[in-house]
């Protein structure tokens, strides 16, 4: 995003917390990056202190003095055990499984306490998405926290800024503190429900050549597609209907199946393009055919199987694609 | 444990259970308790009511009222609580109004934001108990209410965990407050209170001498416990019969009441004669009255006091807190210098037409005795005679009261004794006050500390015989010779209402009572006495004299800012665990290193002790097996103990050279 694009609070954030690159591996809260302030509540007894503090001078009570001096005892002792709470927290970010464009991504980052008490009530949110999750993280290594952030565009959907925020013990304080996981997810182009292109021997407008001689058997009629092939339009049927028509074929088994770039509609723009070749992808592995992928530049011969599904999806996301 | 909120650390957004409404109520009767005492019983039953209700809301899940309906309950309340108290802005009745607040605010609960408020609400609750006592026991009691309160106040920062969890955190917390509480408590500059006029009612309650003597008077103080003064000698004590304290001097009588009336300063002050010179230090309980007290009689001043014509000991402002004072007293001294005229005439006056028999008997004597002195003289004899007896529960007299005692019932407590000595005197034409005091004390063999109590209260007689000035006669004394001698429980009948600390005891029981007494002393003089002069005092003694508020805001923040600075790097120290198979293999790596081979950063494990074991051929088979264990409990799945414990143990053995 431009930076001209940016909220002023994202701005100052930046500001704030430096344009610090993207760490590896297992992020350590040192005491001196978690930030501490004060709640409301917490100038709320700091107001009440000064009422009994007044009290005790009036009513000159020494216990009254002892009273409001131990608690704001507390609450300074209270302000260590808070900043305690997230100093030296260990983050090691897990793995996030691919997803489609529209869903959730799943980032699963883990919290490695290495105190040997529990660590109450740590709220660990996405800042850009809002998504967030409040766990005790145990002694030891390994709670798991999930932040599930919305995949809007594909290629690579980076974590980017997460924080960390704790009141316990007593709420009086708020602290805090930001990191950048090296993290990203993959993001498969959102597939286009459309059923798989009608083979053509020719293989002209058709995106299915048959490696055995032209055995392809009309199978039957299905909705007419934006993209289908004039030559396939049931032409006959249309006349008799209001529908627009599309004839379909079904090939051999074996038949490989090709989902080319170039002989998509040209109308169509490349995210569109991507997501009906994605779409073509998953119902072809559907139907258990053999299938490969052409794009400008990239290749995937033919084959099945969740590992082609796979490969043949990611070379979709990162088609072109920016980081975001 | 995702949630659907905006925030769902902020207080205001996470709804209140009815764990915490079960726990902050239970806090808030706990503080509140003893004040039940202290309220008129329609205001109890209110609170209750609206802790009632607040129940029932809880356990039927209903709806809180809505706020106008609140808010017309607590008008109704403060009407109550402005026509019972007359006021809404004194001590007594602003603890009626914080009760009831207390349980308004519980219906008007919905976020933990409100819960936190409850929470401060109780703070200040624990504060206002402070208002009617400072005991040692009530210090710990609230300090149990501390944590009660603060466990709760944790919970709702970290909700889900069991009510030990957040009590133990709570404990924790205080602990670590305790230094810092201390330094506070010290250095923080002390101002001397109040700020502002009290309100009426500030120091009612506390019990003490008056300057007023009507039957009855006495012998109600003689049944309390609770201490007067205490006294530490810094030579010699004085001996039973010494311990005459002096407060009010009473002219002035109606035929029932005896008053003090006006008093004057003294213009001379020379004292002749004298017996023993006693030099010690007051330690005064508040009592809101003026007079302060001496071992008669008083030879020196107290800062900021004045001593009235008939040598009673006068402080400019009521003594309302605990009060310090060094005295120096002559025993026997007697004051040179006539009496004015005015105040002979005075010492003579009596009510006319009330007790006629004793005025007849003192006229009889009279005509036949014309000295003073051995008038005096007669008269104590003749007490003595007539065997009267020394008792808490005298008979009700009626008008003549003097005449009932003297000569019907025979009975009485020290007030009927002097009473009736000096209108015996005045009849006869002789001079005469009653004084009122204390008479004992009691020496705790643990501080040396003489403890004087309410219970010891007294009257006695003074006369004046030309020649001689005024005389103490004690009637009491002179009828019951055990009074002065053994105390006044032991002088009273069995079966009279005696105070329980004043009882003679078993052996155990008294030692047991003089290290408390002795505690509660120190406490009184180090924790509830300390004052601004006292913080002074203190600062001389570390060095810092002249400290003035800067100072000491400088030292505090010092002293904060070390301690805060302390519990932070022991907290963030005791974060890390070190890890033992690490640790083993730093140690053997020191060692190598040591012996001229030490590991390149980029070296593995299993490179390195390849190259160690090359380099020392003799050590090789120890160096692989260090190199292996290693690997297998740093990277393996499972640590065995065992070889955890072979691989300290060879690495603790291992020699390269």
């Amino acid at each position: 995003m431009p930076a001209a694009l940016r909220a002023p609070g994202a701005r100052l954030s930046a500001w704030f917390y430096g344009k610090r690159p993207p760490e590896h591996g297992a992020i350590t809260l040192g005491h001196r990056r978690v930030y501490i302030v004060p709640t409301r509540i917490g100038l709320m007894f700091a107001a009440t202190l000064v009422i009994m503090l007044i009290g005790s001078i009036n009513y000159v009570l020494s216990l009254g003095y002892m009273l409001t001096f131990l608690l704001a005892g507390m609450g300074l002792a209270g302000m260590v055990h808070t900043v305690r709470n997230l100093a030296r927290l260990v983050i090691v970010a897990g793995r996030a499984e691919p997803v489609f464009a529209g869903e959730d991504a799943q980032f699963r980052l883990y919290l490695d306490n290495p105190a040997p008490w529990e660590r109450p009530a740590i709220m660990v949110r996405h800042e850009a998405s809002g998504a967030q999750t409040v766990t005790n993280v145990r002694a030891g290594p390994g709670t798991e926290v999930v932040l599930p952030v919305p995949a809007t565009h594909r290629g690579w959907l980076d974590l980017a800024r997460v924080s960390l925020e704790t009141r316990y013990p007593l709420g009086l304080f708020r602290a805090w503190s930001v990191i950048r996981p090296d993290y990203r997810c993959l993001v498969y182009p959102r597939p286009d429900k459309a059923p798989l292109p009608p083979s053509s021997p020719q293989g002209g407008a058709g995106l299915r050549q048959a490696t055995a001689q032209g055995t392809d058997d009309y199978s039957g009629l299905r909705a007419y597609q934006p993209a289908d092939s004039p030559r396939h339009v049931a032409w006959k049927q249309v006349a008799h209907s209001e529908a627009m028509l599309t004839k379909q074929f079904t090939g051999d088994a074996s038949a490989e199946l090709w989902l080319d770039w170039s002989l998509l509609p040209p109308a169509l723009d490349v995210e569109a393009k991507l997501s009906r070749l994605a779409g073509w992808v998953l119902a072809a592995e559907d139907a258990g055919l053999s299938y490969g992928v052409r794009l400008p530049g990239t290749e995937l011969s033919p084959g099945h199987g969740d590992t082609h599904r796979a490969a043949c999806l990611t070379a979709l996301a990162l088609h072109e694609a920016t980081t975001r | 444990m995702s949630t659907a909120l905006a925030h769902p650390l902020a207080p205001e957004q996470r709804a209140v259970t009815g764990r915490d409404l079960g726990w902050l109520s239970g806090c808030l009767l706990f503080v509140m308790a003893p004040h039940a005492v202290r309220v008129p019983w329609w205001l109890l039953a209110f609170a209750l009511c609206l802790f009632g209700w607040r129940t029932w809301i809880a356990l039927g899940n209903r709806r809180l009222p809505s706020i106008w309906l609140l808010i017309g309950v607590a008008v109704l309340g403060m009407i109550g609580i402005g026509i019972e108290y007359r006021t809404l802005f004194g001590r007594a009745s602003g603890i009626a109004l914080l009760m009831m607040l207390a349980g308004l605010k519980l219906l008007e609960m919905r976020t933990h934001r409100d819960a936190t408020m409850v929470v401060f609400l109780c703070y200040f609750l624990v504060l206002t108990n402070f208002l009617f006592t400072q005991s040692i026991q009530t210090a710990v009691v609230m300090c149990g209410a501390l944590v009660a309160i603060t466990g709760a106040l944790v919970s709702f920062s970290a909700p889900h965990r069991k009510p030990v969890a957040d009590l133990r955190t709570a404990g924790l917390l205080l602990t670590h407050a305790i230094p810092i509480g201390i330094v506070l408590f010290v250095l923080f500059p002390r101002v001397q209170g109040p700020l502002w006029g009290m309100p009426q009612d500030a120091y009612s309650g506390i019990t003490g001498l008056s300057d007023t003597m009507a039957p009855g008077n006495l012998s109600q103080l003689s049944i309390s416990d609770a201490i007067a003064f205490r006294a530490l000698f810094k030579g010699p004590i004085p001996g039973a019969r010494q311990r005459y304290w002096r407060g009010p001097v009473l002219w002035d009588f109606d035929g029932r009441t005896w008053r003090s009336g006006p008093r004057r300063p003294r213009a001379t002050d020379d004292l002749v004669e004298g017996e023993a010179k006693y030099e010690y230090q007051v330690v005064i309980e508040p009592h809101n009255r003026n007079w302060l007290f001496a071992l008669e009689t008083a030879a020196s001043l107290p800062p900021n006091a004045w001593i009235s014509n008939d040598g009673q000991l006068m402080s400019y402002s009521e003594v309302r807190n605990r009060m310090r004072y060094d005295m120096t007293s002559i025993a026997g001294a007697r004051r040179n210098g006539p009496e004015t005229e005015g105040s002979l005439a005075r010492g003579m006056l009596l009510p006319a037409g009330y007790n006629p028999r004793t005025l007849a008997l003192a006229q009889e004597w009279r005509r036949t005795i014309k000295d003073d002195g051995a008038l005096l003289q007669h008269a104590i004899t003749w007490l003595v005679e007539q065997k009267y007896v020394y008792t808490l529960l005298p008979p009700l007299m009626g008008r003549d009261s003097v005449d009932e005692f003297l000569f019907d019932a025979k009975r009485g407590f020290c007030e009927h004794f002097s009473s009736s000595f000096v209108v015996l005197m005045r009849s006869a034409g002789v001079p005469a006050r009653v004084v009122t005091g204390y008479l004992g004390g009691e020496i705790n063999p643990l501080d040396n500390y003489m403890t004087v109590r309410q219970a010891e209260a007294h009257a006695w007689a003074e006369v004046y015989v030309q020649g001689r000035g005024w005389v103490r006669v004690d009637p009491t004394a002179v009828s019951v010779p055990g009074r002065a001698d053994s105390g006044m429980a032991n002088s009273v009948p069995q079966g009279d209402p005696v105070p329980y600390l004043m009882r003679a005891d078993s052996a155990w029981l008294k030692s047991l009572r003089y290290n408390w007494e002795a505690l509660s002393n120190q406490w009184n003089i180090w924790v509830l006495g300390y004052n601004t002069e006292r913080q002074r005092d203190f600062l001389a003694r570390i060095g810092m004299t002249d400290a003035d508020w800067k100072d000491l805001a400088t030292m505090l923040v010092s002293a904060l800012g070390v301690i805060i600075i302390v519990l932070l790097a022991w907290s963030l120290k005791r974060l890390v665990r070190p890890d033992p198979v690490q640790q083993a293999w730093l140690a053997f790596c020191r060692k190598l290193a040591a012996a001229g081979l030490p590991r390149e950063p980029h070296e593995g494990p299993r490179d390195f002790t390849g190259r160690a074991a090359e380099r020392f051929p003799h050590a090789a088979a120890t160096i692989r097996s260090v190199g292996e264990h290693y690997i297998s409990l740093y990277y393996g799945a499972a640590r065995q103990d065992a070889e955890l414990a072979a691989l300290r143990k060879q690495v603790r053995e291992f020699r390269p050279a």
